[in-house]
């Protein structure tokens, strides 16, 4: 932000030095193991991704996805450190080292891909920009908003999609800009703006915090592209594997109706995918360096990816957010895992 | 000698009662009735709705949002995490520890402001022995307590850790510096000047950020300094800055005469600041390093930008509970009369400090 232009070169410069060490550094996966706990990057509170409850410990979609990787890894679910990050030190908190993966809601874009020193892993969460109206303005479509008022998050990337959503369209609109979130909900309910726009996700979270969420709608529209995704450090590639396949493992259970119930009884089953998955035969952990029951772990403790997004985000919790474009490829959604074989 | 000296005059009409009370001080003129009437109004129009919402229309016992029907504020969400709020993610089974390390601090300053504690050595034993106390209290590690890392202190335990440390270690840092700001040695004098000048140059948020964001990136992968080690280094730095000067203010109002006459007494350095120049500069100041301090506490706040929950951090972060959506200004209100409460108290204390300190004159 204000440090940018008189930081950029110097943190340029560290960057390098930063990369130089990751890559003689050695093995997350035994530093992790010796450690006995995993170091996880989540968000200071983002509801249904990572949030504390009243009890303290860590709840969400992101959150669970550490939890996973702590159950395939060591064997407990429960032996993850949370470290809360917000937006501005999450990948230098990967650089550092200071975590061993970033789950925080993270947009999968080349320039962190490729030129920050990081991977990602791949996503656990298709997200995108939307459009919340009240029910009383009739709009079943973003294409009828023409002229309408829009609250909007001020100096994010919410602002520009929005211009060019609208300049493509040939449609105008009146932005009226807040500066927090609780702002722009408390902007939409006193109708200082017919729109409310802003990642899908976060959507059904503000319209939660309306008087009457009854009374507005989600519209259909997603206009922008939000991939979110567990990221790791570059030059340790046996540790991106297992973050990765972790989600697969998460993503493929659900295809095959493994859940954390019934997964005891479905070691029985003859159906060969669920015992790849389950590592009764065929490759196993081998590949990533661990035991045969990783994937078996993380399902027990944690679930499939359908219960972990029914349970945070989806309709066994209070957002009640769609699947949409996070259901599984089988039912129209983006969720593909490759076979684990 | 003439009779009038001996008259008796009558006593003057008493001038109390809440009538006289009411016309010398809220209408004594018309532009006082006026400012009166209009801030009244102002009352009138604030007071009631507020009423309102914090008391009448109150929803105060229950466990879920579910108990909040009334449509005024929900204090529900407040007292469903008071624990989390206080404790941070301080471990239950622990949190007396935390209760007796801040009773213990409340004793100790009760007992360094009790007048029959005359004994110097007694004082220092208590200032010296308490930090020692209170890390082992807090972190554990010893004597059978178990370890609680930072990552888990949070809430007004923070705040206050953040804000104590600060203060205790950033007045003798501020003193010495401000010492060396008019030493006559030119390199202690540079060193300070450039110290002073530096940290006070840089806003403290730029401070956390080096020191959250930067730092780590300086050393190797092995080593990992406690974020809120990071936090509290960046805070002493800082705050030293900013307390040298309001001392050196001090030092400056003292008259050269002081300074002369402790050297004629044969006083050494150490001896003439510590004994002489020091007790009167640190008197005059007290307001000053007292502002300073009410700064610092509120200044803690700032560690939320690097992902420390300290009370307010962990509020807002309660915000994201996707159970208690739509509960944030109950959630500010309740921060905010508690960061109220404590630096309204520090006031207080430091004026009757002020009283105490300026009856020997």
């Amino acid at each position: 932000m204000m440090m940018k232009p008189r930081f950029m070169p110097w943190a340029a410069a560290i960057l390098i030095a930063a990369l130089a060490q990751t890559a003689l550094a050695d093995g997350t996966l035994a530093t992790v193991k010796e450690r006995g706990f995993l170091q996880c990057g989540v968000n200071t509170g983002l509801p249904g991704f990572s949030n504390a409850d009243e009890k303290g410990s860590w709840t969400g979609l992101d959150v669970d996805l550490c939890r996973a990787v702590a159950a395939a890894v060591l064997g407990g679910a429960d032996k993850v450190r949370f470290t809360p990050l917000t937006a501005k030190e999450r990948l230098t908190a990967v650089q550092s080292g200071e975590v061993d993966l970033l789950a925080r809601n993270t947009t999968w874009t080349m320039t962190r891909d490729t030129s920050l020193g990081v991977h990602f892993a791949g996503i656990n969460y298709y997200d995108g920009q939307g459009f919340l109206v009240s029910k009383d303005l009739g709009v079943k479509s973003a294409r009828e908003l023409d002229g309408a008022a829009v609250c909007i998050l001020a100096g994010t990337t919410t602002e520009l999609n929005l211009a060019d959503y609208f300049r493509t369209h040939g449609m105008t609109y009146e932005p009226v800009v807040f500066d927090t979130a609780d702002q722009t909900a408390r902007g939409f309910e006193s109708e200082r703006c017919d729109v409310l726009t802003s990642d899908q996700s976060q959507l059904y979270a503000q319209r939660l915090k309306l008087a009457a969420p009854d009374k507005a709608v989600v519209l259909p529209e997603i206009i922008s592209k939000e991939p979110l995704g567990p990221v790791v450090r570059q030059g340790d590639d046996r540790w991106l594997n297992i973050v990765r396949w972790t989600l697969f493992a998460l993503i493929e259970a659900e295809e095959l109706g493994v859940t954390s119930g019934n997964v005891d009884a479905m070691r029985e089953s003859r159906n060969p995918a669920i015992r790849r998955l389950l590592g009764l035969e065929g490759i196993k952990g081998s590949g990533l360096g661990l035991d045969e029951g990783w994937a078996y772990r993380a399902i027990e403790e944690v679930g499939n990816y359908g219960e972990i997004f029914a349970r945070n985000v989806g309709e066994a919790s209070p957002l009640k957010i769609e699947r949409g474009l996070n259901r599984l490829w089988t039912d129209g959604g983006l969720h593909y895992a490759p076979p684990i074989r | 000698m003439s009779d009038a000296t001996a008259r008796a005059i009558a006593p003057p009409r008493r001038r109390s009662g809440p009538l006289r009370w009411l016309r010398r001080n809220l209408f004594s003129s018309p532009l006082d009735t006026a400012l009166t009437l209009a801030a009244l109004y102002g009352l009138y129009l604030t007071l009631p709705p507020l009423v309102q919402w914090a008391f009448i229309d109150a929803d105060w016992v229950g466990t879920s949002r579910a108990d909040c029907t009334s449509g005024g504020a929900c204090w529900v969400f407040i007292a469903t995490r008071l624990e989390q709020f206080l404790y941070g993610f301080y471990p239950a089974a622990e949190q007396w520890r935390v209760n007796l390390g801040f009773g213990l601090l409340v004793a100790v300053l009760a007992a360094l402001s009790w007048r029959g504690l005359r004994r110097r050595w007694l004082a220092a034993a208590l200032l010296l022995g308490y930090p020692v106390v209170a890390y082992l209290l807090f972190y554990g590690g010893a004597l059978g307590l178990a370890v609680v890392p930072t990552h888990q202190w949070g809430g007004l335990m923070l705040t206050l850790v953040l804000a104590i440390v600060g203060i205790v270690l950033a007045l003798p840092l501020g003193v010495l510096l401000a010492l060396g700001r008019r030493s006559e040695l030119p390199l202690i004098r540079a060193a300070c000047i450039t110290y002073i000048e530096v940290w006070r140059g840089v806003p403290l948020i730029t401070v956390l950020f080096m020191a959250s964001v930067m730092l780590p990136l300086f050393f190797p992968e092995e080593v990992t300094l406690d974020k809120l080690l990071r936090a509290m280094i960046g805070i002493v730095m800082f705050q030293a800055a900013y307390m040298a000067e309001v001392v050196r203010g001090g030092l400056q109002a003292i008259p050269k005469g002081q300074y002369e006459a402790a050297e004629a007494l044969g006083l050494g350095y150490w001896q003439r600041m510590g004994l002489i120049v020091l007790p009167q500069a640190l008197r005059l100041v007290i307001p000053g390093i007292v502002n300073t301090f009410i700064a610092l506490f509120k200044d803690t706040t700032l560690v939320l930008i690097i992902g420390l929950f300290d009370l307010l951090g962990i509020v807002q972060q309660a915000f994201a509970d996707p159970d208690w959506l739509g509960y944030s200004v109950e959630g500010y209100v309740f921060a905010g009369l508690l960061y109220w409460v404590f630096c309204f108290g520090m006031s207080r204390w430091s004026q009757r400090l002020e009283r105490r300190l300026g009856q020997g004159r």
